[in-house]
């Protein structure tokens, strides 16, 4: 059914990003630079890690074929991976992580709120217990971008290097085809107040990448799998 | 956890003897210990208490911040997302169990850096059980279960310890840790009964993890040459063989009740002492490690200390900025 | 100037109708981030609806050299404590 591989699609999507940047962040756990922010770190990780699971679950529910987020996590290849290319970058030095999970979370946020009034229930009742969750994120990654932005040179000259890494992936975000161009606006004036708070520019528009939800990746993806997947991949079949 | 007292090199007793401290202040101090009175951060207190405390303190957080890297080592290649999540809330909360440690320290007048300092220098020491390698899944069970249930041991007991501030940390852990050694156990279980390959790792795991676990209590008693006065003094509950004796008879059913084998072939029930026997441990291999000749210390002590240097342009970034802030905020 | 973060001491309120807590510390650069690793270090297992974070050198603590003169006074002052008064038997409510 076509209404149905939509839904799929939308829940693979939503799923895919939440567990690829949980991945990412949990590469943090031990190595932070105060235990606070470790703490911090993986607190987000583990809110993203719950969200993969629900959305991936519903999205094996909808597809019906016997599949859970486990079978969805640990057993497609990048072809299959929907999740947009921002939460796949490498996690760099601590800006550039701050830098994507700034991007990402104001995004999410805003898109995360309208999934919360969707009209099929299961994908709204999801968005609704994660909404709260992100605008915490959200918050957390617009203070660290404004206290680097406005700290020292060096931590300057690092949020600006990571912000440039990270901004060729913002148009993938508001793809017209994944209906989300809407929230674009309002996005760019979250963004542009934080900056301006940090004393940051607004990085130049550039051409962006786009590909991931067609499971069109970078190389980073491929690696990312390659370890998430090692133990599904060397026993198949045994459970944990 | 982790307690397990050991000495730096540069540690002497000189100058730290009860001799020289205020006999009638020193009479009160004690009397107090005694009936069970907790002593406060700004009460007096003997210099070679205060001492020790710091040093046991400072060596428990490092064991909590370095023991984040052998199962942080896993946390990427978990084998499902419910794993991944428990695995990753679990070191999540030695980080946590770290910081409340630093912080009940630093009551006593050293501050967080100072010890950080001290533990990249190899001055202060750690748990010795987190200089092994975690190779296979398995690895992340049994230090649940063994490591942490060596952990609790030790730690239950120090929930009623003289200082105040030590022993409210302590009982926030041990509430908080009461998951740690289940997640652990059932993991093995899983492992104990699953295919041929699964209970492999599992076997191994058990013979790699199982002699550093009982070595985590410290030396023996009769090596152990300040136990009388810490038991004293309640920053130590219990001697190290007695708490070694109970995790022995605790842990050796669990073992059986899952079909695995516990490596050591001088094991045997005792029926007239009402425990078990079991063989000796190689104190050689144990001092090793302490000497920091354990396999992956190198390996820990770099991870640690590049995780500090890399960090140091956030820290300094954000203080910084809040003095920034804080200057605007005068100006206006 | 110096990087190190200041210490915060860090008061948890379980549950409204109750009164805030001392639950322990964290370092951090400003209010905002004691605040946040306040919730992260405290309150991860659902421990508080409402935080207190306070600059450690804020407080002034009473000295324990006094704590006799400070309140032992209030140990003979038994006519404070309604177990003081005789009631006849078999009078009640008050």
């Amino acid at each position: 059914m076509p209404g149905d591989d939509t839904l799929f699609h939308h829940a693979l999507r939503l799923g895919d990003d939440a567990l690829v940047l949980g991945q990412r962040l949990s590469e943090w756990c031990g190595h932070a630079p105060m235990l606070e922010v470790d703490l911090a770190l993986a607190n987000i990780a583990l809110d993203l890690l719950g969200q993969a699971t629900h959305f991936l679950n519903l999205a094996g529910e909808i597809e019906d074929e016997g599949r859970d987020a486990d079978a969805l996590a640990f057993r497609r290849d990048v072809l299959d991976f929907r999740n947009c290319l921002l939460v796949e970058q490498p996690n760099g030095d601590f800006a550039q992580t701050i830098a994507r999970q700034f991007l990402f979370s104001n995004w999410q946020e805003l898109l995360m709120r309208e999934i919360a009034t969707a009209p099929e229930p299961r994908l709204s009742a999801i968005g609704a217990k994660a909404v709260k969750e992100i605008a915490y994120h959200a918050k957390f990654a617009s203070e660290w971008v404004v206290r680097l932005g406005d700290g020292t040179e060096e931590s300057r000259s690092r949020m600006i290097a990571g912000l440039d890494w990270m901004w060729r992936f913002v148009d993938e975000l508001f793809d017209p085809k994944d209906g989300a161009a809407s929230l674009r606006a309002e996005w760019d004036a979250r963004i542009a107040r934080t900056l301006s708070d940090a004393a940051l520019e607004m990085p130049k528009p550039r051409r962006g990448a786009m590909g991931g939800r067609a499971g069109h990746h970078s190389e980073h993806l491929g690696h990312l799998l390659t370890e998430m997947q090692f133990m599904q991949r060397a026993y198949p079949g045994a459970t944990w | 956890m982790y307690t397990t007292e050991l000495k730096d090199k540069n540690q002497k007793s000189a100058g730290l003897s009860l001799a020289d401290e205020d006999p009638e202040k020193l009479a009160a101090f004690e009397a107090r210990v005694a009936a069970d009175d907790f002593i406060e951060p700004k009460d007096w207190m003997p210099e070679a208490y205060r001492k020790t405390l710091v040093r046991q303190i400072s060596q428990h957080a490092h064991s909590e911040i370095v023991g984040m890297l052998p199962e942080g080592n896993w946390i990427t290649r978990a084998p499902n997302l419910r794993r991944k999540a428990i695995l990753l809330a679990k070191v999540q909360d030695e980080g946590g169990h770290g910081l409340y440690l630093y912080a009940a320290a630093e009551t006593l007048g050293t501050s967080r850096e100072e010890m950080i300092e001290a533990l990249h220098s190899g001055k202060a020491k750690y748990s010795t059980i987190f200089n092994y390698p975690t190779l296979t899944w398995a690895d992340i069970g049994a230090i649940g279960w063994l490591v942490d249930g060596a952990a609790i041991m030790n730690q239950v007991p120090l929930q009623r310890t003289s200082y105040g501030p030590y022993a409210r940390a302590m009982v926030r852990i041990c509430k908080e840790e009461s998951f740690h050694q289940r997640q652990g156990y059932e993991i093995m279980c899983v492992l104990a009964a699953g295919t041929p390959e699964q209970k492999r790792m599992a076997q191994d795991a058990l013979d790699r993890w199982w002699w550093p676990s009982l070595m985590m209590f410290g030396p023996p008693d009769d090596k152990s040459p300040n136990t009388a006065q810490s038991v004293r003094w309640r920053i130590k509950r219990e001697t190290n063989d007695e708490l070694r004796q109970r995790f022995v008879d605790t842990t050796v059913p669990q073992a059986e009740a899952i079909g695995l084998r516990v490596p050591d072939a001088a094991l045997k029930w005792n029926e007239a002492r009402g425990a078990y026997d079991f063989g000796e441990i190689d104190w050689e291999e144990f001092y090793a490690v302490v000497r920091g000749e354990g396999p992956v210390a190198k390996d820990r002590n770099h991870a640690r200390i590049r995780a500090w240097e890399d960090g140091a342009w956030v820290r300094e970034a954000a203080a910084v900025h809040a003095n920034k802030r804080a200057m605007r905020m005068a100006a206006e | 100037m110096n990087s190190n973060w200041p210490l915060w001491e860090v008061f948890v309120r379980a549950k409204n109708g109750l009164s805030h807590k001392h639950a322990g510390s964290v370092h951090a650069a400003d209010a905002r981030m004691a605040i946040e690793a306040a919730r992260d270090v405290y309150t991860r297992r659902m421990e508080g609806v409402s935080l207190w974070v306070v600059p450690s050198t804020a407080i002034v603590a009473s000295d324990p050299k006094e704590t006799t003169d400070l309140f032992e006074p209030a140990a003979d002052k038994v006519y404070r404590h309604p177990t003081f008064y005789t009631i006849p038997d078999g009078v009640k409510n008050i």
